[in-house]
This record gives C-alpha cells, structure tokens and sequence, in this order.
C-alpha cells in the first residue's frame, strides 16, 4: 500500500509511539496517509484508538516479523 | 475539529515509579490532542527540583527538608522495592534494556509538548521550596487554578 511519510517507531515503548505518531501526521494533509512500524505489542490497540479519537482512519494493519505495520490516513 | 478536550494530573507523589506513570499518561494525552495540565503538590514537587544545589537562604527546618528530599526526578526512590537505593537503579536498567523513556526524559518530552507544569505555591512553602530550585517555564498557582482547569477536564487523576 502506498504511503506519503513513514514513521519508523521500531523499538520505541510506550508512550512515544503514540507521540511520534502524533507528531508525523501533524506534517501530513487531510487524506495523505502515513505508515508506521512498530515494535511496542501496544501499539496496535493505541494507534487504533488513537486514530479513531482524532477522526483518522487505520486503513490497514499487518504483522511482518514481529514488526507491527500500520497505514493511517489523515482524516 | 471541535474545542480541544482536557486532562489534568495532580501528582502527589515523590515515587519514581508513581512519577514515571503520570508523565506517561500526560505525554499520551498530549499526543490526544488534550490540553494537559498537571498539579504538582507535596512530595511530587520534587519531581521539578532542579539537580544543581543551589545557595539559598533558608531557615534550618527547610535546609532539612532541602537535604532530606530527592533533588530531582533522577533521585527519587520507588514506592515498591527501594531496597536503600538499589531498586531505583536496576529499574532504570531496565527501562534502559527495553527502551523505555526516563522520567527526567518524560519530562522534557512534556515540556516540549506544551504540558502545562504547574508547582503548589502553598506546599512549595510548607516544603522550604523555591522557584529558582525548580525547573523554568513552569506555572506557579494554588487550588482554584488546578480547578479551573479540572472542571473543563475529561480525564481527571490523582497519582
């Protein structure tokens, strides 16, 4: 999936997967999207949630090696 | 979107443990989008002291305080398992191994997410505390701003 920015949170614990997150979408435009790897088992339920409180859409997520990938678009 | 939501902490506690816990939900609800504040009283305002010592005056009970307190977030003990200093240090290895954040760097990363840092004046001089021991660009105010803040609040704790 194409993606405009990618955030490479790998390693990172909570809570700075969200905060970087926060931080890469503020640099986006509306319906840009931006994909994220994490390691953090949080991560996907955060960035669920984190999305969904901001009015963004976790277009889709995916497991590669225990690397967690997320494309959320910018609502 | 509509009018920003609000969070405010009030820390009480001078745990490292108990610190670590409400800077990580203050920097998790800044990334919401929140305005954050959090109310630092009695023993949690020692999470702001600076690590310098400093020459101040002060009466001999408040130099007591002064010696007897953490000077600083770095120093603190843990609630759970001090064991005489020794327990503050492994679980810094640890946040270290796992690559989690340190509360003296939770509490920049709150600083630069505009995290409102509020000191207790009243508890500041219960404590001998002064502002030039504590960090700068921190507000200095009592309970009815904390309220004012509150009663706007969503989320609302006291750690």
């Amino acid at each position: 999936m194409n993606s405009n920015k990618l955030l490479d949170a790998k390693g990172l614990a909570c809570p700075m997967p969200i905060v970087k997150t926060k931080k890469a979408m503020n640099e986006l435009e509306s319906g840009q999207v931006l994909e994220i790897h994490a390691t953090d088992k949080g991560a996907k339920n955060d960035l669920a949630a984190w999305a969904k409180s901001g009015g963004h859409e976790l277009v889709k997520h995916e497991v590669d090696n225990e690397v967690l990938k997320f494309w959320i678009k910018k609502g | 979107m509509t009018e920003k939501k609000r969070t405010t902490i009030i820390l009480f506690s001078g745990d490292y443990d108990k610190a670590m816990a409400a800077y990580i939900i203050a920097n998790g609800a800044a990334a919401y989008d929140h305005e954050v504040t959090i109310f630092h009283t009695f023993w949690g305002l020692n999470a702001l002291r600076k690590d310098e010592p400093l020459a101040l005056k002060k009466g001999l009970l408040e130099k007591m305080f002064a010696k007897m307190m953490p000077r600083g977030a770095d120093k603190m003990a843990l609630s759970k398992m001090n064991f005489a200093g020794m327990g503050p240090k492994m679980i810094k290895n640890v946040i270290k191994k796992h690559n989690a954040m340190p509360l003296p760097q939770l509490i920049e990363m709150a600083q630069e997410q505009d995290i409102k840092l509020v000191a207790c004046t009243m508890t500041m001089d219960l404590l001998g505390l002064q502002q030039e021991e504590l960090l700068d660009n921190i507000e200095y105010a009592g309970v009815a701003a904390y309220l004012a803040d509150a009663q706007e609040g969503n989320v609302n704790l006291f750690i």
